[in-house]
């Protein structure tokens, strides 16, 4: 019996993941891709220049609300920085358990990135953080400033890959 | 000698430092911090306007300790010991969140007496963790009995974790495939009569505490967040429950065996401070009832643990894993490349995401209410800098 009802949910997650996913493929067109769907996960990853669209498609017909975690990963062989949002949601009950991560890329050298501080203002301190450990200028954030590092601090952002801790 | 022209000048000159109050300068500035408030190191800068604070600027980091950039150097266990390291009152939480993800990485799954050991490690460090808050939370509102009884009271909590794990605080016993050792022979009974204790006190608790008209006073109806704008800052835990919003981790998204235990959400529609101090005592009568179904329910023996090598290696790929921690929402994002060690670990913890709404709230409140405000919020300095 128990089985049976994991099945059940099992299920309506991917279904309601399926209509989530294709209604974005079916707004974008090809500047969107689908990197994975799993149970209650799946991530997109977006052009650069759609990421503000996207974002507010997202929050206005399925009730994505606020941010999880915000946050960059470095990729120095591919010279890019991915810029991940984990989307979730307070107001749809369907959407509970369910995370949506909004990604999109910019490169290494130049790191820019439209800000969504005005579609989700949670992210305000994720993207001031991902500002100071990782470089990236979010366009459109008032405070792409100091935040968490010693005021003196006077090297590259630290959660770079090229950054190494002493003695390791 | 000296005629009335030059009096004149003199005056005129003298009187070039006398500058007309402007608007900015009517305002005082007051640091609150960076000296241990209670948590941490934490400081927070407050403009006001006589009594009224008008403009509040947070400045984080002062424990920041790069916990991130050290997963990326140390491999998937011995990562384990510096993760709790950012609330070790809470370690059996932060620590879950982390195998749960290490798991769905490499695709474990742990055995089933394992799970409920995870639950109860958990359930213990949630009481124990809030009942120190709630000491803190006491004798900054200037009650000292309040600091003085559930300090006490969590000696015992600390007794049944020393039994059970081996430590009082930082236990490191959340590994990924299970949990590090099985629990000692006579351990269900001493842990059943300290809960029930526990329950008698937390009786005592409601009405010192929470009765407490002068307690009610300063927090009833102070710091209103309502709903929407909770919602709208992405507030987790107790800070979104005290608003109205039943989200709870456990509940809506159960992790390992949670979704066998009965159990109510708690939640308030007041929105003010004192919600806010009640949701985690009202969690912590739920987790007392949680422990005795555990305890219930657990198989009589099994294994603990799936036993793994100590270098293994994720498949390349991310995963997303979350629980419900004392302070919320407590989430782990892995990236792995395929070798021994994450390739990038973040951490979002729930007090990171709470105290979005600290400048938010204090603006337009008195300074008095301050202390009601910020406690209310349950926030760790040390977890939010990571």
């Amino acid at each position: 019996m128990e089985r049976k009802s994991e099945i059940e949910l099992k299920k309506k997650s991917l279904l309601l993941s399926k209509d989530i996913l294709n209604s974005v493929v079916e707004k974008f067109g090809e500047k969107v891709n689908v990197i994975y769907d799993k149970r209650n996960r799946s991530k997109i990853m977006v052009d650069p220049e759609i990421i503000v669209e996207t974002s507010i498609f997202l929050r206005d017909n399925h009730g994505f609300d606020h941010v999880e975690s915000a946050s960059g990963t470095d990729y120095p062989k591919e010279d890019q920085i991915e810029i991940n949002y984990h989307l979730g949601s307070y107001v749809n009950p369907d959407l509970f358990p369910y995370v949506l991560v909004l990604s999109t890329k910019t490169s290494r050298s130049d790191p820019k990135s439209n800000s969504l501080i005005n579609i989700f203002p949670s992210v305000e301190y994720f993207e001031r953080e991902t500002y100071e450990m990782l470089g990236v200028y979010f366009i459109g954030h008032p405070r792409n400033e100091r935040f968490l590092l010693p005021e003196d601090w006077a090297d590259i952002p630290p959660l770079r890959k090229d950054f190494r801790l002493k003695g390791r | 000698m000296s005629s009335l022209d030059e009096k004149i000048e003199e005056a005129k000159k003298l009187s070039m430092h006398i500058v007309k109050e402007s608007e900015e300068e009517k305002l005082m500035t007051l640091s609150v911090g960076p000296q241990h408030p209670g948590t941490g190191h934490f400081r927070f800068i407050i403009k006001l306007d006589g009594d009224y604070i008008v403009n509040v600027d947070l400045d984080l980091g002062y424990v920041h300790r790069g916990e991130e950039k050290m997963c990326e150097y140390r491999n998937y266990f011995t990562n384990i010991p510096h993760l709790e390291r950012p609330v070790i009152h809470d370690s059996a939480n932060i620590t879950y969140s982390y195998s749960l993800a290490v798991e769905d990485l490499i695709g474990i799954t742990v055995p089933r007496r394992g799970q409920f050991l995870r639950a109860l490690t958990s359930e213990l460090d949630r009481i124990n963790y809030t009942l120190y808050w709630l000491a803190i939370y006491g004798i900054f509102l200037g009650h000292s009995t309040m600091f003085m009884w559930p300090a006490a009271d969590r000696e015992l909590v600390l007794d049944l974790l020393e039994r059970l794990t081996g430590h009082r605080i930082t236990h490191a016993f959340n590994i990924p495939g299970g949990v590090r050792n099985d629990m000692p022979n006579n351990f269900k009974e001493k842990c059943l009569s300290q809960i029930n204790y526990l329950e008698k006190r937390l009786k005592e608790y409601e009405h010192i505490f929470y009765n407490n008209p002068l307690f009610r006073q300063r927090t009833e109806g102070v710091g209103v967040l309502s709903k929407e704008d909770a919602i709208k800052l992405g507030v987790t835990g107790s800070v979104l429950r005290a608003s109205g919003v039943p989200y709870d981790i456990r509940k809506v998204e159960p992790y390992d065996i949670y979704n066998e235990i009965d159990f109510n959400v708690q939640y308030m529609k007041t929105c003010d401070s004192f919600a806010r101090a009640y949701i985690p005592f009202l969690d912590v009568r739920e987790s007392c009832h949680i422990i005795r179904e555990l305890l219930d329910k657990m198989p009589e023996s099994g294994d603990v643990r799936e036993k793994l090598l100590s270098n293994i290696k994720g498949p390349p790929g991310e995963s997303f894993k979350r629980v419900e921690s004392g302070r919320g929402a407590l989430s782990y994002h892995l990236v792995s490349d395929g070798t021994s060690r994450p390739y990038r670990v973040k951490i979002s913890t729930g007090s990171f995401r709470n105290i979005i709404a600290l400048p938010f709230l204090l603006v337009g409140s008195k300074l008095g209410d301050m202390p009601a405000i910020y406690w209310s919020l349950n926030y760790w300095p040390i977890e939010a800098d990571r």
